[in-house]
């Protein structure tokens, strides 16, 4: 399984990088892609993409994905 | 376009102006709202003095095309304009411009109203604050 990462704003800052490529056995939600990259449990507020569509933390993942984690947003 | 991201500053008038001669039928619509946000040079009680404006690119524009959609679709628009800024920008310039046409007031109010409630919650866009002294990102949007 390899998915692709992608950290924005100051989530982006707090991880260190804006894309990771995570290759791991055992995952299979946005969650563990998360645990995966952080070895954090995600905040509250903590907003998820799959393939640029909003998702829930526990949507199942798939080879080749990007998943993408940020905080709220706050254009306009 | 009706969904446009722009990395300079943009005139909001001439945007709306050149847009309304080009893709509206005279005659078509007799309401236009429209609102246009613009960069303050204070927030939280401190002194801005520019901000970088990020977005996810690819995300953002679907969002906002979607969005556009189905506010046209709801409210029975006749058309809807849509314009971001991304990158540096500094106190005055204009942030966003959102546009509804449509036959009658209601309409047009209902949905610019509702589009920029919609962006502001939604479209994957962050500002970071550049202070005297310091930086800081801007943690949520203030309510409506």
């Amino acid at each position: 399984m390899t998915i692709n990462v992608r950290f924005f704003a100051s989530l982006r800052e707090r991880i260190g990088h804006a894309t990771m490529i995570v290759e791991a056995d055992g995952i299979t939600t946005a969650r563990d892609v998360w645990k995966a990259v952080s070895g954090e449990s995600p905040d509250e507020e903590m907003l998820v993409a799959i393939n640029k569509e909003y998702a829930g933390l526990d949507r199942a993942v798939s080879d080749g994905d990007e998943v993408a984690f940020f905080p709220p947003v706050t254009g306009g | 376009m009706t969904v446009e991201i722009h990395e300079h500053p943009f005139d909001p008038w001439q945007t709306l102006s050149a847009y309304r001669s080009k893709n509206l039928v005279a005659g078509k619509s007799g309401a236009s709202a429209v609102f246009v946000g613009t960069m303050r040079d204070f927030n939280e009680g401190d002194e801005v003095q520019a901000m970088v404006l990020e977005h996810y690119p690819g995300m953002t524009e679907q969002q906002l095309k979607d969005m556009r959609a189905q506010a046209i679709s709801r409210h029975d628009l006749e058309d809807a304009l849509v314009v971001h800024r991304v990158g540096v920008v500094h106190p005055g310039e204009d942030i966003v411009l959102v546009a509804a046409f449509s036959a009658h007031r209601k309409a047009a109010l209902d949905a610019c109203r509702e589009m920029m409630e919609i962006l502001k919650s939604t479209a994957p866009f962050w500002k970071k604050e550049t202070l005297a002294q310091s930086e800081r990102w801007v943690e949520r949007n203030t309510p409506g």
